[in-house]
């Protein structure tokens, strides 16, 4: 590693340096780096080449790399009181495609992480049904049920954000999210069975946590794509996450995605509990608040590089990439400056376009090894833009915590590391 | 010859799959329903339901007969809420604010208290009685719970210190706060405002940082992120040579015994302190505690129900900390300590092993 030369000329440096050695540059070939001497990782025999590795069962659930040991969740210990009535953050600089690992995805608790069998798990629908009902989680398993990929972002993921620059790293301003394949009963069929009177305009959705959560949802939501999910990315729920069984409430703010869901109440009116009062409503600066602002929307980011994950390469040829989604549909377009946006790119979009799902960009592009102002701004499938932090604040002033969908600038230096700012 | 032709075949159907499938990647017919229903799981029982829907509307359903007055309140309280929301309302810590901040809401540093914010009286019942108080919820009676709320109330100067909630009277309270939330109105505001084609080239002149995150120096280290992942590689090389085991000395902590004590007290850190510098939070600090009378730290505000244990002499030792530590609202009834309890013997005896270690030896 030590002979590997860290700082490799710009592609601009070794078409100038092919054209003057050997006029390659006219037959379009690039000359590549050269070293001194052989790499001992290629010319010693090491030690994973001779020796036998770990059988089969070594680890019966296996766990990510050693060697990947800093890709972990990280909490910011001073956001709140205690852990157990905390947040972690997805690392969103360590990842790609738009797959988030089960372990990682972020973990919001109320209560802590509620430890429950699955045999000891009830289901209840009770309210303005006519026939009150009972589920066991293998009575749910006898449902039809569905694949879906969704995104699930807490209301308050960028929130720290709103008066300045704050944090500096993307897993603190952005890791409030996580992207997976849920399995999971669709609401309406489970609320069919029960039987909705007329008269059930609305439904309390209520978790088994020693918080009791409780979140109002409208009918109308509950019965058009709502699930109850009893697996994450192909196996059963993490218990953080909310084993055996939690809510999914596609493309609206994570704290209504009620996990270890044990009651569904219909009725005729919201319910306006804490978590839709005391919390996740959005002050303004005139002092009056919005309730019920379920929807996320529109966002992007630049995941690398990022403050995390600075260019460790020099200047050259370099991969911005990033992700983005909509509470309202898909994400046809982003695009990304890196001169703080007087000039704008379409980024090239990869992997799969689903609905109310994360999607994945790139933009690739020779770093002069000059400063940048990198920014990501995302085109949802309803004609929205995402706006500029100073954009929103005209609407929404300082205050309201949630819902913070602005652009995000990071400053890269000259030695490619970067940071969270602010510019204007 | 016969299984390549078989492999060929299911190689070509796969990869004929796969063209199928990306173009009809959302064609997906959604989960049929069946007329008349699944006829699968039970009917709810009434007392199942009564025992589950606990939950208070702002119109009143589902509030239970009882009451409780200012007074009442203030005892519960004191005891069941100020180590972590203060004896006024004002927090300790992080700990959410209860009582004050009107008239800061439109302000530089709003205060969202239940009297300046909360916009129903239902929703301060209802969560203080599903989730409070914090680790030990569904514990108040609803007599207690009108008390407490009714203290609530009173410290955030709604109404006097004679006043006495109920059933009865609870719809009369209006909150002051009630009128300032409207519906989400972002289709009005934002959507239309926010769907103009934007500028792509020569959007701008200048562009100027105006504010920095290192500044603020907020933000937690996240050690070796990025900077070296070389070292990692090179540590793969060379197995390192098998440790001598260390002699145990007879007298010290067992250190295994210590070390998981210390990974078990991490259920206890967000409350209690240990070691150099600790002091009272939510909790006591736990220097000088094994050998020590129960409930013996300077200025920690006890519960009676501590109090009362130290005046009949208990003492912490081997004995009575394993028993605390395994049912601590058991063994020392109306304590205060929202834990549940360690799971076993062997959990506790390394719990003790590191209070003994970290400084809870009492002189």
């Amino acid at each position: 590693m030590t002979d590997t030369p860290r700082q490799t000329p710009s592609r601009r440096q070794f078409l100038a340096g092919a054209a003057v050695a050997t006029g390659a540059a006219a037959t379009g070939k690039l000359v590549h780096a050269q070293v001194a001497g052989p790499d001992p990782k290629i010319t010693e025999l090491q030690p994973w080449m001779q020796y036998l590795g770990d059988g089969v069962d070594a680890k019966p659930y296996g766990f990510p790399s050693k060697h990947e040991a800093n890709v972990v969740r990280r909490t910011v210990p001073w956001l709140t009181a205690d852990a157990v009535s905390s947040i972690n953050f997805t690392p969103l600089h360590e990842l790609e495609g738009i797959i988030t690992p089960n372990g990682l995805c972020f973990e919001r608790h109320h209560s802590g992480v509620a430890d429950i069998p699955w045999a000891d798990h009830r289901l209840m629908i009770n309210g303005l049904v006519d026939n009150p009902m009972v589920f066991t989680m293998d009575d749910l398993m006898r449902f039809p049920r569905e694949n879906r990929t969704y995104f699930l972002e807490c209301a308050a993921n960028t929130g720290m954000e709103w008066r300045g620059a704050q944090l500096n790293g993307v897993q603190f301003t952005h890791g409030m999210i996580h992207n997976v394949v849920y399995t999971g009963v669709p609401l309406r069929l489970l609320l069919q069975e029960a039987g909705v009177r007329t008269t059930g305009t609305w439904l309390l959705a209520e978790g088994a946590d020693a918080s009791g959560m409780t979140r109002s949802i409208p009918m109308e939501k509950a019965l058009d794509d709502c699930l109850v999910a009893t697996h994450m990315n192909g196996e059963r729920l993490r218990a953080e996450q909310g084993y055996p069984v939690r809510l999914v409430v596609p493309g609206w703010e994570g704290n209504m995605w009620v996990k270890w869901l044990r009651r569904i109440e219909v009725g005729d009116m919201a319910w306006h509990h804490r978590e839709e009062t005391s919390k996740y409503t959005d002050l303004l600066a005139n002092g009056v608040a919005r309730r019920f602002t379920w929807e996320m929307d529109a966002k992007s980011v630049i995941t690398n590089p990022s403050p995390q994950a600075p260019i460790t390469h020099g200047p050259g040829p370099t991969v911005l990439s990033g992700v983005a989604w909509s509470g309202r549909g898909t994400i046809p377009r982003v695009d990304v400056t890196i001169d703080g946006g007087i000039t704008w790119h379409q980024a090239r979009m990869s992997g799969p376009s689903l609905d109310k799902s994360m999607h994945r960009f790139y933009y690739e592009f020779d770093w002069d090894g000059r400063p940048l102002l990198l920014q990501s701004r995302a085109h949802d499938s309803t004609g929205y833009v995402q706006p500029t932090k100073d954009q929103l604040r005209v609407v929404r002033g300082f205050n309201s915590i949630y819902h913070n969908n602005s652009i995000q600038t990071w400053a890269v230096n000259e030695a490619g590391e970067a940071e969270n700012v602010e510019i204007g | 010859m016969s299984k390549s032709v078989e492999m060929m075949k299911k190689l070509a159907l796969c990869s004929a799959l796969v063209v199928v499938g990306a173009g009809h990647a959302l064609a997906e017919t959604p989960a049929p329903a069946r007329d008349g229903g699944f006829g699968l799981g039970r009917t709810a029982l009434p007392e199942e339901i009564a025992a589950w829907d606990i939950d208070i509307r702002p119109d009143g359903l589902g509030l239970p007969v009882g009451s409780g007055d200012v007074y009442t309140g203030e005892e519960l309280y004191i005891d069941n809420c100020a180590a972590c929301h203060g004896d006024f309302g004002e927090a300790v810590g992080r700990w959410p604010v209860l009582a004050g901040g009107r008239g800061t809401l439109d302000g530089e540093d709003p205060h969202k208290t239940i009297g300046s914010y909360w916009p129903y009286l239902s929703t301060v019942w209802d969560y203080v009685h599903r989730a409070m108080p914090y680790g030990g919820a569904q514990s108040l009676s609803n007599d207690d719970v009108y008390a407490i709320t009714a203290y609530l109330m009173y410290l955030n100067d709604m109404v006097d210190d004679d006043f006495e909630l109920s059933n009865e009277n609870f719809l009369e309270v209006a909150m002051p706060n009630e009128a300032a939330f409207l519906m989400d109105d972002r289709a009005t505001t934002e959507l239309t405002a926010f769907a103009a084609e934007p500028c792509m080239e020569n959007c701008r002149d200048s562009v100027a940082i105006t504010a920095r995150a290192t500044v603020l120096s907020v933000t937690p280290e996240t050690e070796g992120a990025a900077a070296t992942p070389a070292a990692v590689v090179e540590t793969a090389t060379a197995p390192a040579p098998a440790a001598a085991p260390e002699p145990v000395a007879s007298a010290g902590p067992d250190p295994e015994l210590v070390a998981a004590g210390e990974a078990l007290f991490r259920q206890c850190a967000s409350c209690h302190q240990i070691g150099d510098g600790a002091n009272n939070r939510t909790g006591p600090m736990l220097n000088n505690t094994f050998g020590a009378p129960v409930g013996s730290h300077d200025g920690f505000r006890y519960s009676p129900a501590f109090v009362a244990a130290r005046d009949a002499g208990m003492v912490w030792d081997e004995a009575s900390l394993t028993a605390f530590l395994q049912d601590p609202r058991g063994t020392i009834a109306g304590n205060r300590m929202a834990f549940r309890g360690l799971r076993s013997p062997e959990e506790a005896a390394a719990m003790i092993a590191y209070l003994r270690a970290t400084g809870g030896e009492a002189p």
